[in-house]
């Protein structure tokens, strides 16, 4: 019988962990890649990566605190066995990294340094300088090497995804790949197919992404029948430096290491920053937010950065929207070991040194935490059967789907430094159960008819010749992809309304008939970048419409997805005893909405068009609350849910309201 | 800020070849000025609108990129006749430095080229096989934490593991020559690779790969593999290649220490050779 293999498409932090851990396993992997793995958008991570740790445990942590932050961070839309199977694995995940040489910052003592990060009051972040994410996908990148060199791994670098191969009972039995240098189709057949692919930031135009987050595999998989989920639910992440080509991320950790956000008091004030007194300063994430301060999670810190600029017109330029974020009170020698490479991208980009002069950062797409919908068996524990093949599967047997490009782990928005966790994470867990599944096939992939993987590899040529053969039009498909990025990032980022989502919504589909017949500068069969970047602004429109559907079915505000039209109000009244009235009907209206709205969307394409369906989100670890970051009665609205929880908790639901009323008037 | 007068259009010079083999031939472009752009943004404007300053419609320029914020090594080529990362170089200060006000963009020398600023790199790639650039833990399962390190250690290593492949310090060395096969009439892609491999193999290792060894030798559980990785590097194309002209460290885009890399594997594998003449 032929050996099973296993085809991982992506070579990030999940693919190349995924990889390793088959390795380890004895199954050989073809692993593909856009650009030399080492080369992959992991690379671009800053800040650290997330565990309960020994000295946060003294302090009252826990992985169950993990738990409950991640979730509560993410609004409750997150399935939550696998988030509680990943942050009970966190603490092994980090000392597994360290023993692979990842130069994690050290305390004086030598154990791992670790940091605060957003949405959370304890310090759970190990951090290598700020480029932690490369120096992760270095030390995985190493061991794949090593099980290169071994002869366990096959890597196709330079290689584009163009579709898996199914066969006619709808199975994944393969993939087939393009060379990006000769042009040529070729087909891998595989018992089990990864996609870990990552973002697909490029619909947007320009976001914190790398220029291969394109978001293509994803789609191809869509458009063969995988479904999507919570497409809508797209990270904009508060800090990022604005230029012509991208938009660079500053990481959160430089406000994990005390950076501070502010705004002259007075709009645009023409003075150099430093020499602004601090009464005329308005540090508004700390005025706000007392609690977490700079701290707040980042769909937060967003939209008050975004506010501040727009509708209080205090963007520190005039002609540019943004804001300060001051590391200048630190010392430079602490901003050089903790923050060196992030600093260093700002002074070459910007030419000015951050250490000596406030930054200027606006909020820029960042992660997408929807993704591919994936499957998961729950164990009795409430995390998950590990080993169990149903883990990150998709919808279609045998095609499986891990890290940013998966849907879970992150809700409606992802807590800074869980992402390296979920992406290396999910390459581990999906390891043991691709196993079990590869036991479990009778048939190897390899053994199946030719012609499977022949009309598979013909199907993608036609496609391809298709586009070169496109008469000359006045379409180009570099315009078409701007107006697609300009149009995103106006219609579904920070704020959003659904008349201008119908609007994009019918925009896109016009771009999306353009782009049909954009004709190309370059028809030649030799490293052709041009029919490439066709395909793939091609393939982007599945994933746009998606994202917009969801948006405009979607009438609540939920994480990242914000929709002015529908929040919930802050409590108005002057007394305490009216907020606690009030905070009666702001919880009425939350249970309805969470009854509502807890849902994930679940896209599905069908003849170039998506359609949505709703699928209930698996909360039985911790029951939906209220997120209640600096809401104007806040206090009142906890004192009223408490008590709502409480007897709840006595199996009486029907008391609740007769039993909190008079209790209330009774304060 | 902006020393120079801004000028109405940015004049771009560059070499280009269809293919691996073929002639290399030169292109000029006229870019429209805007502040603020990089070479990627104005690779950008030319693959979408592929049109030579006398007007003829060509082929866009074909090029590598991938974070756009010197992290990943993907964009490296030669500019105005350095080698650099072309997402951080910036057109204002490049017009500063070159008063005749024209941009100069070239593949790397050192390297294939594949196709116009393409070039295969593979051979940066392979050279940290040679080397075992890795720790070889016994597996993934969950064995507690690695062993413990000073501040200092990882101060130490912490600058070398920054190291992106980007391809710079080779592209510098004088010591180090391009290595280029053709496919010969007959031969298999497997054959063919197997070949390249091999000139790859005996063909001088690099600043690179020597740093790589380096940082996983001072690593507590890396040194366990230590000999192994000096032999590596007294092999043919080893560290004996280097000629000190101490080019790699004036281009490292990430001022790695190495020349102090280089010189501290020099003296370990000078150590290293005496021990083995008594074994």
């Amino acid at each position: 019988m032929a050996k099973k293999r296993v085809v991982v498409i992506g070579g990030g932090l999940a693919g190349l962990s995924v990889t390793m851990k088959l390795s380890e396993l004895g199954i050989p992997v073809d692993l593909v890649s856009l650009v030399p793995v080492k080369r992959s958008h992991s690379v671009c991570a800053q800040g650290g990566i997330n565990s309960c740790n020994d000295a946060t445990r003294q302090l009252g942590d826990s992985e169950w605190k993990h738990l409950d932050d991640t979730v509560y961070g993410g609004d409750f839309l997150n399935h939550q066995p696998p988030v509680k199977e990943m942050c009970d694995w966190g603490p092994k995940v980090i000392d597994l990294m360290d023993r692979l040489g990842v130069t994690f910052n050290r305390t004086d003592e030598g154990f791992l340094d670790r940091r605060r990060f957003g949405g959370t009051l304890y310090k759970r972040t190990a951090f290598a300088g700020a480029t932690t994410g490369q120096q992760l996908l270095y030390a995985l990148d190493e061991q794949v090497r090593r099980w290169e060199a071994e002869g366990l791994v096959r890597k196709f670098e330079h290689f584009d995804f163009s579709a898996p191969i199914l066969d006619e009972q709808g199975v994944c039995r393969g993939a087939v790949i393009q060379n990006l240098h000769n042009m040529e189709f070729i087909s891998l057949p595989a018992d089990a197919v990864v996609i870990a692919s990552g973002g697909p930031g490029l619909i947007y135009g320009r976001s914190t992404m790398s220029v291969m987050c394109n978001g293509s595999a994803a789609s191809r998989c869509v458009q063969a029948g995988a479904k999507f989920g919570n497409a809508e639910f797209i990270q904009v992440h508060p800090t990022a430096i604005p230029g012509a080509d991208k938009l660079r991320l500053m990481s959160e950790s430089a406000r994990g290491e005390g950076g501070r956000v502010w705004v002259p008091r007075k709009p645009q004030d023409p003075r150099d920053p430093k020499t602004i007194p601090d009464a005329e300063r308005y540090y508004f994430l700390e005025e706000r937010y007392p609690k977490y301060k700079n701290l707040v999670p980042r769909d937060i810190a967003t939209r008050e950065i975004f506010d501040i600029c727009v509708n209080d017109g205090l963007s520190v330029d005039g002609d540019k929207m943004c804001v300060y974020l001051d590391l200048t009170h630190i010392p430079r020698a602490e901003l050089d070991r903790k923050l060196g490479g992030i600093l260093d991208i700002y002074e070459k980009f910007q030419g000015v040194d951050p250490r000596d002069v406030p930054m200027k950062i606006f909020p820029a797409v960042h992660y997408s935490m929807g993704g591919l919908w994936t499957d998961y068996e729950k164990s009795g524990s409430g995390g998950l059967v590990v080993g169990s093949p149903r883990n990150h599967e998709t919808n279609i047997p045998n095609l499986y789907a891990i890290g940013e490009c998966d849907y879970h782990y992150h809700g409606a928005n992802r807590l800074g430094a869980n992402s390296l966790l979920s992406c290396i994470f999910t390459g581990l867990v999906v390891g043991p159960g691709i196993e079990t599944k590869l036991n479990a096939t009778k048939m190897a992939a390899a053994e199946m008819p030719p012609s499977l993987f022949q009309n598979a590899v013909a199907a993608e040529k036609q496609r391809q010749q298709a586009i070169i053969n496109r008469p000359a039009s006045s379409q180009n498909p570099y315009q078409i992809h701007l107006e697609l990025g300009d149009l995103m990032t106006r219609a579904a980022t920070v704020v959003r309304r659904n008349d201008q989502l119908r609007a994009a919504l019918a925009t896109v589909a016009e771009l999306e008939q353009r782009a049909k017949v954009a004709s190309l500068a370059d028809t030649g069969s030799w490293t052709n970048q041009n029919v490439v970047f066709t395909k793939a602004l091609q393939d982007m429109f599945p994933l746009a419409k998606a994202i917009l559907k969801g948006a405009l079915q979607r009438d609540e505000c939920r994480g990242a997805h914000y929709k002015p039209d529908f929040s919930m109000p802050s409590l108005a009244a002057p007394t305490r005893e009216g907020r606690l009235q009030e905070a009666e009907q702001w919880c009425d209206r939350f249970e309805e909405n969470t009854a509502k709205w807890v849902k994930s969307t679940i896209a599905t394409y069908d003849k170039g068009d998506v359609t949505l369906t709703y699928e209930d989100v698996d909360t039985s670890l911790i029951p939906p609350r209220p997120r209640l970051y600096g809401l104007v009665g806040a206090e009142e609205i906890e004192v009223v849910w408490n008590r709502r929880a409480a007897a709840k908790a006595q199996g009486n639901p029907a008391a609740v309201k007769a039993a909190t009323t008079p209790a209330v008037s009774s304060m | 800020m902006i020393a120079h007068s801004k000028p109405s259009v940015i004049k771009i010079r560059v070499k280009r070849q269809d293919g691996p083999g073929q002639s290399p031939y030169w292109q000029n472009f006229d870019i429209p000025y805007e502040d603020n752009l990089n070479i990627i943004s104005v690779l950008q404007k030319i693959a979408a609108n592929p049109t030579t300053r006398d007007g003829k419609s060509v082929a866009p320029v074909a090029w590598d990129c991938g974070c756009l914020e010197e992290v990943c090594g993907a964009c490296t080529m030669v500019i105005n006749g350095r080698v650099r990362q072309s997402c951080s170089a910036l057109i204002d200060r490049l017009l500063d430095d070159a008063p005749s006000g024209e941009i100069v963009l070239e593949p790397m020398s050192k390297f294939p080229v594949v196709r116009d600023l393409v070039v295969d790199r593979a051979r940066v790639f392979q050279s940290l096989k040679k080397v075992k650039a890795w720790v070889s833990v016994d597996g993934y399962y969950d064995m507690g934490p690695g062993p413990k390190q000073s501040r200092a250690q990882q101060e130490a290593a912490y600058p070398l593991s920054e190291c992106m492949s980007c391809g710079c310090c080779m592209e510098a060395c004088p010591q180090f020559t391009k290595v280029e096969l053709e496919r010969q009439a007959g031969e298999s892609e497997e054959d063919y690779q197997k070949r390249v491999a091999d000139a790859h193999n005996v063909a001088f290792i690099g600043p690179h790969a020597i740093n790589q060894a380096v940082l996983f030798n001072n690593h507590p559980t890396g040194q366990f593999a230590k000999s192994e990785r000096l032999d590596a590097l007294m092999a043919p194309g080893g560290i004996q290649v280097c000629g000190n002209a101490q080019n790699c460290v004036s281009v490292c885009p990430k001022h790695i220490p190495l020349t102090t890399s280089i010189a501290q594997a020099g003296r370990a594998v000078t150590v290293h050779a005496i021990k083995k003449f008594f074994e």
